[in-house]
């Protein structure tokens, strides 16, 4: 079968494309996106160590991850939208509400 | 691995498969980043998330494929994809760019990566591969869900009508303003 290590290595690749889209993109809704990758190459190293060890217990928490992700991501969106009736932009450098 | 098993995948096959799964994924989340159109990124990621469904059935878990494609691929982007609708992209994105950014990120990046690499090679040399036993039936994941992860499984339906609620409030807010 194939070694574990490849798995891990396209997860970290994975995760880290996602923080570099976190950076570079400007708006809101790919920065999100771009949490999603993140959340995904996590996953892919949960099921990839729970097939190393020959546990189910690793997918089970992949299950819950995603359930957890549904919900961030509807909150978020309409986060997001409220952003968006409010201020009229979804770039992420002009919501600066807290001057941070 | 059972399902190569069951089709009687040779592990060249399987590799093969490994590496055309993983360029897709990689792809397409690069072309994520690239494309400027919010809606583009929903798609393009949209076909990552099916590589990931893809490489987590070689991985011998088809019930989380399938809810990956379901769940992920199918309800959050669709969801994605109606905000992405109701906002117009074109108004709220202005085309300044600052170049730095992209490569103090890309350096970042870079960083990353390698410190990842380094700390997951540690944990290389311990993985034989100690199950290659079927494990990923969705029968025993479910008996699991039901048994010892009861309380788990039920505290996160508390958590998704929590998130429907307060998702229900935000979208009303708006409304009385």
């Amino acid at each position: 079968m194939i070694p574990t290590s490849y798995f891990i290595v396209l997860s970290a690749l994975l995760f880290v494309l996602g923080i570099v889209a976190f950076f570079v993109k400007k708006d809101l809704i790919t920065q999100f996106l771009s949490i999603e990758v993140m959340l995904n190459a996590g996953n892919l190293a949960f099921i990839a160590f729970a097939k190393a060890h020959g546990l189910i217990e690793g997918q089970i928490i992949v299950f819950f991850i995603i359930t957890v992700a549904a919900a961030e991501a509807a909150v978020g969106l309409a986060i997001i939208l409220l952003i968006y009736k409010q201020k009229k932009t979804i770039k992420s450098e002009d919501v600066n509400l807290m001057k941070g | 691995m059972a399902l190569c098993q069951k089709y009687n995948l040779p592990y060249k096959m399987q590799e093969f498969l490994f590496f055309i799964l993983a360029i897709i994924c990689v792809g397409a989340v690069l072309a994520m980043i690239l494309t400027k159109n919010p809606a583009y990124s929903a798609l393009w990621l949209v076909l990552a998330f099916l590589g990931i469904a893809g490489i987590f059935g070689l991985l011998d878990a088809p019930f989380i494929a399938a809810i990956q494609i379901i769940i992920y691929a199918g309800a959050i982007m669709v969801l994605f994809i109606f905000v992405i609708m109701m906002i117009d992209v074109r108004k709220g994105l202005s085309p300044e760019k600052k170049k730095w950014t992209l490569f103090l990120s890309g350096f970042l990046g870079l960083v990353l990566l390698f410190e990842l690499i380094t700390a997951a090679t540690g944990v290389f040399s311990q993985l034989k591969t100690v199950g290659t036993e079927n494990i990923g039936s969705p029968a025993g994941l479910g008996r699991l869900l039901f048994t010892d992860f009861l309380y788990p499984f039920e505290i996160t339906s508390v958590l998704i009508i929590a998130a429907l609620v307060g998702a229900i409030v935000l979208a009303k807010k708006k409304e009385n303003e």
